[in-house]
C-alpha cells in the first residue's frame, strides 16, 4: 500500500543569516528622576518638530542618573515616551534596581555607554513657503554682469555683489559664480553657483537646464541628481527653501 | 593684408598637422604666398607630411634664437612656387621658444607672406600658447567625439582670453570649426557625434567636414599633402574648406552615409 507523504519534501537550506549592523538610534538620556518635568519638556519638543516624534525607536539611558535619584518608575517612564511618539527598544542602565525593573518587564538591557554620542536637536521644521510678501524695493542699484560670448570650459566668471546674465551657452567645465542670481539664456552645461556669499534668496534661471552642478548659498545638486529630474533639459528656475534646492518649470 | 592663422585643437591626434599642410598647400595653389610654421618643437612632423624632411638644415628655434636668419631656415616646397615650410627643431623642447622671439619671426614672415599658418602642438602649454597668441584667425580641429570637443571648447576659451588680440582689447580672433575624421556611417549608428551636435556644443562657424579616409594616411606616408590628391574625398573636402576660408559659399559634402545601390544589395555587398 502506498501512502502519500503528508509533509512536503524537507528543505534544509539555510533560512536565516545573522548579520552585524550599526544603526543610528535616538537615545533619551535621563538626567534626573522627575517624570512630570520630563513629560512637560518632551511635549514642548514635540510641538517644535512633530514629524521627528512619530514611532521613533528609542533607547532609554538611565546610566547617567545619580545613584541617589531614588526608585524610578520604569513603566511610567515608558508610557510618557510612548505618549510622545517614542518607542522604547531597550534600556541602558547601571543601577541594579533599574536593570531589575527592565528584566521584570522583559525589556532588553544594554551595557552602559562607552561609545561616542553627540546630542541631537530635532531641527525646527520649515513652515510651508507661504507667498512671501514682496520685499520693499531696494533703492541701491547693483551692477549686473552681462556676458554675450560663449563661456568655454575652464573659464570662470564671477559677478561680485550682483547678478550674472549670460546670453549664450555655457560649456561643460565652465563655472559661473554670483553673489546674486544667475540667468543663462543659452544651453547651460557648466556649473552655476548663485548666492555664494550665503544669500539664500538667490536663484538660478536657465532656458535649457543641462548643468553639471547648480548651487545656491552652498546647497548644491550635481548632474547625476539633476538628470533624474523630469525637467532636465527644459527651462527651469532653481531656488532654495530650507536646505532643499527646488527645481521648478519656468 | 597678411594673416596669421593658427591650426589648433587642444587634443592630440585629431589632424592638426594634416590640416595645416592641406590648408597651407591649398592657399598656395590659389596663388597666395604661404608659409607653414611647425610649433611642435621636439615632436616635429610637418616636414614629413610635407615631404621635405631631408632638406631641413636650420629650423624655427634657430631663427627664434638668432642662430640663423629666415632665408636660411625657410624650406621652399618643390611642388608649389608660393609655398614655404619652417620646420620645428627635433632636438629642443618648447622652452626653447620665447614670446619675443616668436613675435619677431612672425612679424618678419608677415612682411613677405600672405598667409602664415601656425601648426600648434597638442595641449595648452607653452608651445600651444605661443602658436595661438599672435593669431588673427584660428582653425579649431575637432573629431566627432566628446573628449575632442571638450578640449576644443577649452581651447576656444583660451583663444578668447589669452591671446594678444584679447589682451590688447582688439577684435577677437576669428574662429573657424573644422571637423575631421568624420565617419557618416558611424554617426548614423550613434557611435559618433554628428556635425550638428558638434556645431551646437561649440557654437562657432563650421568651415568644413573632412571624412575619415584612407587617402590621408597614404598622403602622410608619401609626404604629399592630401589636398593634392584631388581624386580623394578628403582632398576634395579640404579644397572646399580652403574656398570657404576665402569667403566662398560651398555646400558640405561627404557627410551623408553612402546609400547602397540595388546591385550591391542584390549581390551581397555588405
Amino acid at each position: 500500500m502506498q501512502t502519500m507523504s503528508p509533509n512536503p519534501p524537507h528543505d534544509t537550506s539555510t533560512v536565516f543569516q545573522l548579520k552585524g549592523s550599526m544603526l543610528a538610534i535616538t537615545v533619551l538620556e535621563l538626567a534626573r528622576n522627575d517624570l512630570d518635568e520630563l513629560d512637560r519638556q518632551l511635549a514642548a519638543k514635540v510641538a517644535l518638530a512633530p514629524n521627528f516624534f512619530s514611532n521613533t525607536p528609542l533607547v532609554l539611558a538611565l546610566d547617567k542618573l545619580p545613584a541617589t535619584a531614588g526608585v524610578l518608575d520604569l513603566p511610567a517612564l515608558m508610557r510618557i515616551c510612548r505618549h510622545h511618539g517614542l518607542r522604547t527598544l531597550a534600556l541602558r542602565a547601571s543601577r541594579i534596581e533599574d536593570i531589575a525593573a527592565a528584566i521584570a518587564i522583559d525589556l532588553p538591557v544594554l551595557p552602559p555607554s562607552g561609545a561616542r554620542e553627540r546630542p541631537i536637536e530635532p531641527e525646527p521644521e520649515v513652515k510651508k513657503p507661504e507667498p512671501a510678501p514682496l520685499p520693499p524695493a531696494e533703492p541701491e542699484i547693483r551692477p549686473t554682469r552681462i556676458i554675450t560670448a560663449p563661456v568655454r570650459g575652464g573659464q570662470q566668471i564671477y559677478a561680485q555683489g550682483g547678478d550674472l546674465v549670460v546670453t549664450t551657452s555655457v560649456s561643460p567645465g565652465a563655472e559661473l559664480l554670483a553673489d546674486g542670481n544667475i540667468h543663462v539664456y543659452g544651453a547651460m552645461r557648466g556649473r552655476a553657483l548663485a548666492g555664494i556669499k550665503g544669500n539664500t534668496r538667490a536663484r538660478i534661471f536657465c532656458q535649457q537646464m543641462t548643468a553639471e552642478m547648480v548651487s545656491i548659498a552652498g546647497q548644491y545638486k550635481v548632474s547625476e541628481d539633476l538628470r533624474r529630474d523630469p525637467l532636465w533639459g527644459s527651462g527651469v528656475q532653481v531656488s532654495l527653501s530650507g536646505d532643499v534646492l527646488n527645481i521648478t518649470r519656468l | 593684408m597678411s594673416k596669421i592663422i593658427v591650426v589648433t585643437s587642444g587634443k592630440g591626434g585629431v589632424g592638426k598637422t594634416t590640416t595645416s599642410a592641406a590648408i597651407g598647400t591649398g592657399l598656395a595653389m590659389r596663388g597666395f604666398k604661404t608659409v607653414i610654421v611647425d610649433f611642435d618643437v621636439g615632436l616635429r612632423n610637418l616636414d614629413l607630411i610635407m615631404g621635405c624632411e631631408r632638406r631641413v638644415v636650420y629650423d624655427f628655434v634657430n631663427v627664434v634664437n638668432n642662430e640663423a636668419n629666415l632665408q636660411q631656415a625657410l624650406i621652399k616646397d618643390k611642388r608649389l612656387e608660393n609655398l614655404f615650410i619652417l620646420a620645428a627643431s627635433q632636438t629642443r623642447d618648447k622652452d626653447a621658444l620665447t614670446q619675443e622671439g616668436v613675435e619677431r619671426v612672425l612679424n618678419e614672415l608677415k612682411n613677405t607672406f600672405d598667409y602664415v599658418i601656425c601648426d600648434s602642438p597638442a595641449g595648452i602649454e607653452k608651445g600651444a600658447h605661443l602658436a595661438m597668441y599672435f593669431a588673427d584667425e584660428a582653425i579649431v580641429v575637432t573629431n566627432p567625439e566628446v573628449s575632442s570637443v571638450r578640449d576644443s571648447d577649452r581651447m576656444l576659451g583660451l583663444l578668447s582670453s589669452k591671446s594678444r588680440r584679447s589682451e590688447n582689447g582688439e577684435d577677437p580672433i576669428k574662429e573657424h570649426l573644422l571637423i575631421t575624421r568624420y565617419h557618416p556611417e558611424r554617426v548614423e549608428k550613434g557611435e559618433m557625434l554628428s556635425v550638428a551636435d558638434v556645431e551646437e556644443i561649440l557654437s562657432i562657424k563650421l568651415k568644413g567636414v573632412i571624412p575619415e579616409s584612407q587617402a590621408v594616411l597614404k598622403a602622410s606616408n608619401s609626404g604629399n599633402p592630401v589636398i593634392l590628391d584631388d581624386q580623394s574625398d578628403a582632398g576634395q573636402a579640404y579644397s572646399d574648406t580652403v574656398d570657404r576660408l576665402l569667403g566662398k559659399e560651398k555646400p558640405l559634402r561627404f557627410i551623408e552615409a553612402q546609400k547602397q545601390g540595388f546591385f550591391a544589395r542584390l549581390f551581397g555587398g555588405k
